[in-house]
């Protein structure tokens, strides 16, 4: 019953085939899909009647891994799916764990993974942000927003002594605190911020070969927003103004002032105008968190048995060293409840869910992932049919796919 | 482990079982997800009725989990709908079974279009079929794959599909 893309892209059986129509593979390797794509675009001259996603070129299996791995060492492969915001999936991940769970974060990891949040949101943003100007042909941009990348990956270093894939969180806390430096660090790091997202604002905003590329280009209304399930800034910028640090706050998100940016064009231009209004507004949560950021632990209290306990508990009292051993043999570990949660928080990309089903052990039974690339590379052929080749390049680089969260 | 019912899903299942004698199996709710059970036969009427009547424009995540080892449950598969209601932010969540050896729902493609490709994927790794999907094929394994890789008697090293593949030398590349 099933069909095959052979069946898909092949000539209706009944010979009506137009022959003025041709077929062109774009990628999976092609410059301007920054990952491996594959798309088989059905033209009539340049202009595009149909578009075919063909995915699944780095599918790995991450999904499998999530029941075999336990709720700490699954973040390591949570890092690898969206990895241009590796520590946005963590904080997703370990807060279905957490709500599954029911485990209360203390004050001060709240603010820490709010400050990793906003920090890989713009992260997120900036890479987008150049890459579809690049795409575009403003190579200067590109590098001025990567410039900007470097130095947050030096944060997530310092943090966690990796840049790319820090795997920072864990279940009721973090990796390790921060420290003075760090937030030193942070510190100039947010005041040179805004300078070079007006730089970016300034060789974009008036660069009339990047405005008549992008302006009324794959357009989404609001309604068919709702319908194919888009969420973040692309459906902001289609005017469903949802963001689930507002509508459903979680960590310390109440305790800050922001606005959540939308627009009502829907093409290419809102998003990425969206995109960098965004940027703007979480400098500000940045600089709130941390000239609030309160002291205490970052670990939830280990009396319920559910955080790591410190290194120097571990090995100075026998309490800390059971305690140790208990959540790392495998017939030990967590014991959740039998039960199911499905908890999202809103990633640079869109709302980032899992779907844990428990059975009672230490391993999730089905650790889900809801994908927002995956959702939103679907809208692809919906974007681009009526436009032309050269229009492929600003609707992908607008929608941000991330290849390695579209395949898992 | 079940929580309260919150009035207003409570009233709200009164209504699905006022309109689908029947069709609500049951309602339960956990840590603020409230779910309601469906008979998979009536599973398609009762999202179209939350769709268009109870306000639920939003499907916001569609998928499946195999239930094969896991403790007391009679149905092989759970598929599950994640609804939104965009104007209010209420959340529910839709549960649905399948069983083999022929594991079958109703596709809600023509509701949502945002389905389609979680369907398609659910098929892949579960190989749950769904009822007049318009394009109902593997999405991320390659269509020649044989087995559904997310069921849970699939060993997680795979049944040798890597050394399956057929080896392609230069001359013939």
């Amino acid at each position: 019953m099933a069909l095959k893309l052979s069946d898909v892209i092949a000539p209706p059986a009944d010979g009506r085939e137009k022959d003025y129509q041709w077929t062109l593979n774009f990628g999976p390797q092609h410059p301007a899909t920054h990952t491996t794509l594959r798309i088989v675009l059905n033209l009539d001259g340049e202009v595009i009647i149909n578009s075919i996603p063909d995915i699944g070129f780095l599918h790995s299996g991450f999904e499998k891994l999530g029941e075999h791995l336990d709720f700490n060492q699954y973040v390591t492969i949570v890092d690898r799916m969206n990895y241009i915001s590796p520590v946005a999936n963590e904080i997703a991940w370990h807060h279905a764990v957490e709500t599954l769970m029911g485990i209360e974060l203390t004050p001060r990891c709240k603010y820490i993974r709010v400050i990793f949040a906003e920090l890989m949101r713009l992260h997120d943003h900036l890479l987008c942000v150049g890459a579809a100007a690049l795409d575009l042909g403003a190579f200067t941009a590109f590098l001025y927003a990567f410039n900007q990348r470097e130095k947050i990956n030096d944060l997530n270093e310092w943090a966690s002594g990796q840049r790319f894939h820090p795997s920072y969180t864990r279940v009721g806390g973090l990796q390790r605190d921060i420290d003075d430096i760090w937030i030193g660090k942070l510190r100039a790091f947010i005041k040179q911020l805004p300078s070079a997202i007006g730089d970016v604002t300034r060789l974009l905003n008036r660069n009339r070969i990047f405005l008549d590329r992008t302006r009324g280009v794959g357009v989404l209304t609001r309604e068919e927003a709702i319908n194919r399930s888009v969420t973040g800034p692309i459906a902001r910028a289609s005017g469903l103004v949802r963001d689930l640090r507002k509508d459903e706050p979680y960590l310390a998100y109440k305790d800050f002032d922001f606005k959540v940016v939308a627009a009502k064009e829907g093409d290419c231009l809102a998003r990425y105008l969206v995109r960098m209004e965004e940027m703007r507004e979480s400098l500000k949560i940045l600089s709130q968190a941390i000239e609030n950021l309160p002291s205490g632990p970052v670990n939830a209290s280990v009396d319920d048995r559910m955080v790591l306990p410190n290194q120097l508990s571990v090995y100075r009292s026998i309490e800390g060293l059971i305690h140790h051993f208990e959540l790392f043999m495998n017939n030990r570990k967590w014991n959740p409840p039998v039960e199911e949660v499905y908890a999202a928080t809103e990633s640079p990309n869109g709302e980032l869910g899992f779907y844990i089903v428990s059975d009672g052990t230490g391993t999730a039974y089905r650790a889900r992932t809801r994908p927002p690339s995956f959702i939103h590379f679907a809208l692809f052929n919906h974007l681009a049919q009526g436009h032309t080749i050269s229009e492929v390049a600003p609707i992908l680089g607008s929608l941000n796919i991330i290849a390695a969260e579209l395949d898992r | 482990m079940s929580e309260e019912i919150p009035p207003v899903i409570q009233a709200l299942a009164e209504a699905v079982s006022a309109e689908f004698p029947g069709g609500l199996l049951a309602t339960t709710s956990f840590r603020g997800n409230h779910r309601f059970h469906v008979c998979p036969k009536q599973s398609y009427a009762v999202l179209k009725y939350l769709q268009t009547r109870a306000g639920f424009a939003m499907l916001v995540e569609l998928s499946a989990a195999d239930y094969l080892q896991y403790p007391d449950v009679e149905d092989r598969y759970g598929i599950w709908y994640c609804l939104l209601d965009v104007d209010n932010g209420r959340r529910l969540i839709v549960k649905t079974t399948a069983n083999d050896p022929d594991p079958k729902v109703d596709s809600v493609v023509d509701l949502w279009e945002g389905a389609n490709w979680m369907e398609r994927e659910v098929y892949d790794m579960y190989g749950i079929e769904f009822r007049h999907h318009p394009d109902l094929r593997r999405i991320l394994l390659p269509d020649e794959f044989v087995g559904y890789p997310l069921r849970r008697d699939y060993p997680m090293r795979g049944k040798g599909e890597r050394h399956n593949f057929p080896v392609l030398t230069r001359a013939e590349g």
